[in-house]
């Protein structure tokens, strides 16, 4: 029978093998899942998993689709391996748009290259501003910091719809519940005349470099990861978990809201009830998949952007409803948690007897 | 205020509160084990669009029930092969577990939008209550008085049990429960199933008896409430009872204050109370540092065996 022996150190290997066997598990699950259901089950994992890659006019959009994610995920993995689980980027996501709009708004008829600046700075401050209230109850109080940053999200969102039905409601927009649109100033330009790509995606690639350098190569890192693995070592260290806890949630919280911003300024062109899509939700699954390391969260990221891109394909083409991707997402991570046992146990086969 | 709306407040309130009972007691159990299943509001979901779907198609209420309660074991024992089993973070595990819901129900759930069932009724004939204060006493459906009997017997299984104080020991020192020959990891499955069943009730109170009509992401939250309500009871039945109706408090006022149209209070802000509410009292929990502190089963998310 087959039995499960721990091993002396973890497996390098199979750290960066479990996403794959997780990403090929979901696949054979998915066909046969929506198999049963009554789809096409195979043509549905294709349009899924392969036809975002093999077709080339998909690329920008995954491009769009993983920028924020990763930007999202590389806070949340600081976080996660010092842990400190915020799981309200969600709403320090929406409430960094909210800033930066605010700008945006006060700046309409004003122009000059400084108002996207402002406005993606104020980003940052907004997502950071929305975690120091879970920061500030987990250090003082150790009340769950899950469970406020989650509180927090509902909050924003009804912030959110609050503003665009009320006092930010475009006066010219026939009493649709949406802002004005951002003037050419408050907009990110593309990375190229016509392209759908705007700068936030090579800026995102950029951040993961930042970060990756950061954590394996700088004192902050190292204080991160002991606080994370040897809480009490950490305290001999002279490492502060307070202020590591600090630290992690404003930047996860900053982090999220630039990526807030960005998406208002790009994709979106103004804030609507709709701009709340999940991506900080979405980005925990991208932190795990990437082993909380910004390679890995890279790679995450495009993995799940695969699944957002291919869901629209698959709701024209298998007629798949569009909660489709977020099963695929969900399963992705439950298939991840199971082969990371593989990680730290060897299977054995072995005779009974 | 006339007796006839008092009572009808009142009974709004034991309605609001019923699901979060429901589901906070199962957590309270899964937690009293060691399991820290952050999952509730995943498998409340998956109670809710199982036990619409069986109402809508069968016509019984009572059998949406059971298949939720199914619904959200079948969930729950996702979360024990994973966390249980195979050792993974819990924290992750049951956010998974959330994810998964979501998707699930509103996968299922895309064919039933709109449609509408009989919800749930009163338990006793309506003749029980010609009084509008008996009302109080005989008015309530089954689910009402289920979590109450629940409660009660919740409280007396843990404390006055063999059985309730063998999974106490498992939540408070896996290793020592172990080494007397206790098996830790049925013990855990077992109590998380239960946590399973009734957040799967807990759901389907919602699709089944308080709109019975099916909507995407009905419970909204309500899930990691009964999470928090945990802690604010201080994984006391008792309190977590008293925490559930002021939670259904809340909820009624948030409608009240709706229906009797407000101005100077945005629905948004009225949407708001819930989630704020739970913050100040997760925070106030922790002020007052008393019992609450102290009472946090000491295995509560740590795998077994120690990894």
């Amino acid at each position: 029978m087959l039995e499960l022996r721990p091993r002396r150190a973890p497996s390098r290997i199979m750290t960066y093998l479990s996403p794959l066997i997780a990403i090929a598990a979901t696949m054979a699950t998915g066909t046969l899942v929506f198999g049963a259901l009554g789809y096409d089950g195979l043509r549905a994992v294709e349009a899924i998993f392969l036809t975002p890659l093999l077709e080339p006019q998909r690329w920008p959009d995954l491009g769009v689709k993983a920028a924020p994610l990763i930007v999202i995920a590389l806070g949340l993995a600081i976080g996660f391996r010092a842990n400190v689980w915020n799981i309200g980027a969600e709403g320090q996501y929406v409430m960094g748009a909210i800033a930066g709009t605010g700008i945006a708004l006060l700046t309409h008829d004003l122009t000059g290259w400084w108002i996207l600046p402002c406005m993606l700075l104020a980003g940052i401050v907004g997502g950071a501003a929305w975690a120091v209230l879970p920061a500030l109850l987990k250090v003082r109080l150790q009340v769950s910091e899950i469970l406020t940053s989650l509180m927090l999200t509902y909050v924003a969102v009804q912030v959110l719809y609050y503003l665009v039905r009320g006092p930010w409601k475009d006066p010219d927009g026939f009493n649709f519940p949406q802002t004005r649109m951002f003037s050419a100033d408050q907009t990110l330009p593309a990375i190229a005349e016509g392209s759908l790509v705007h700068l936030g995606v090579p800026a995102a690639l950029l951040l993961a470099l930042c970060a990756w350098f950061l954590l394996s190569r700088s004192v902050a890192g190292y204080a991160v990861e002991v606080v994370g693995r040897a809480p009490a070592a950490a305290r001999h260290g002279g490492f502060d978990a307070g202020r590591i806890t600090w630290a992690t949630m404003l930047a996860s919280g900053g982090l999220a809201g630039l990526a807030g911003i960005v998406e208002a300024t790009g994709p979106f062109g103004q804030l609507t009830p709709q701009f709340p899509v999940g991506y900080g939700f979405t980005a925990i699954i991208v932190a795990f998949m990437g082993r909380l390391s910004p390679p890995g969260i890279v790679f995450g990221a495009l993995v799940l952007a695969v699944t957002y891109v291919g869901g629209e394909i698959a709701q024209s083409t298998v007629r798949l409803p569009a909660a489709a991707a977020g099963m695929f997402q969900a399963m992705l991570l439950f298939f991840l948690l199971a082969t990371d046992v593989l990680v730290r146990y060897r299977p054995v086969l072995r005779r009974r007897g | 205020m006339s007796a006839v709306v008092l009572v009808s407040i009142l009974m709004t309130i034991a309605a609001a509160a019923t699901p979060l009972l429901l589901a906070g007691l199962g957590e309270l159990v899964a937690e009293k084990s060691g399991v820290l299943n952050l999952g509730v509001e995943g498998m409340m979901l998956c109670g809710a669009v199982a036990g619409f779907a069986v109402a809508w198609s069968t016509g019984s209420v009572p059998a949406g029930f059971a298949a939720a309660a199914l619904a959200g074991i079948a969930a729950a024992m996702i979360f024990a092969l994973l966390s249980l089993g195979l050792g993974a973070n819990q924290v992750a595990t049951g956010l998974a577990l959330t994810i998964f819901g979501i998707g699930a129900s509103s996968l299922f759930g895309a064919g039933f939008v709109g449609k509408t069932i009989t919800r749930l009724g009163p338990l006793f004939p309506a003749d029980y209550a010609t009084h509008p204060w008996l009302r109080l006493a005989f008015g309530h459906d089954a689910m009402v008085y289920l979590a109450l009997g629940l409660t009660a017997a919740v409280g007396l299984f843990l404390t006055r049990t063999r059985a309730g104080l063998i999974l106490r020991a498992v939540g408070e020192n896996a290793e020592s429960a172990h080494a007397i020959g206790y098996r830790v990891l049925a013990i855990r499955t077992a109590a998380t199933g239960f946590g399973g069943a009734l957040a799967g009730l807990g759901g389907a109170y919602f699709s089944l008896a308080l709109t019975p009509m099916w909507a995407d992401r009905l419970t909204a939250g309500r899930g990691w409430i009964a999470v928090a309500l945990v802690v604010f009871a201080a994984w006391k039945p008792g309190r977590l009872l008293i925490g559930a109706y002021l939670f259904g408090a809340v909820a009624t006022f948030e409608l009240q204050a709706k229906a009797a149209g407000w101005s100077f209070l945005a629905p948004e802000v009225l949407a708001m109370t819930p989630y704020l509410a739970t913050i100040a009292v997760l925070t106030m929990m922790s002020l007052g540092r008393g019992s609450a502190g102290r009472n946090t089963p000491a295995c509560l998310g740590k795998p077994f065996p120690a990894s």
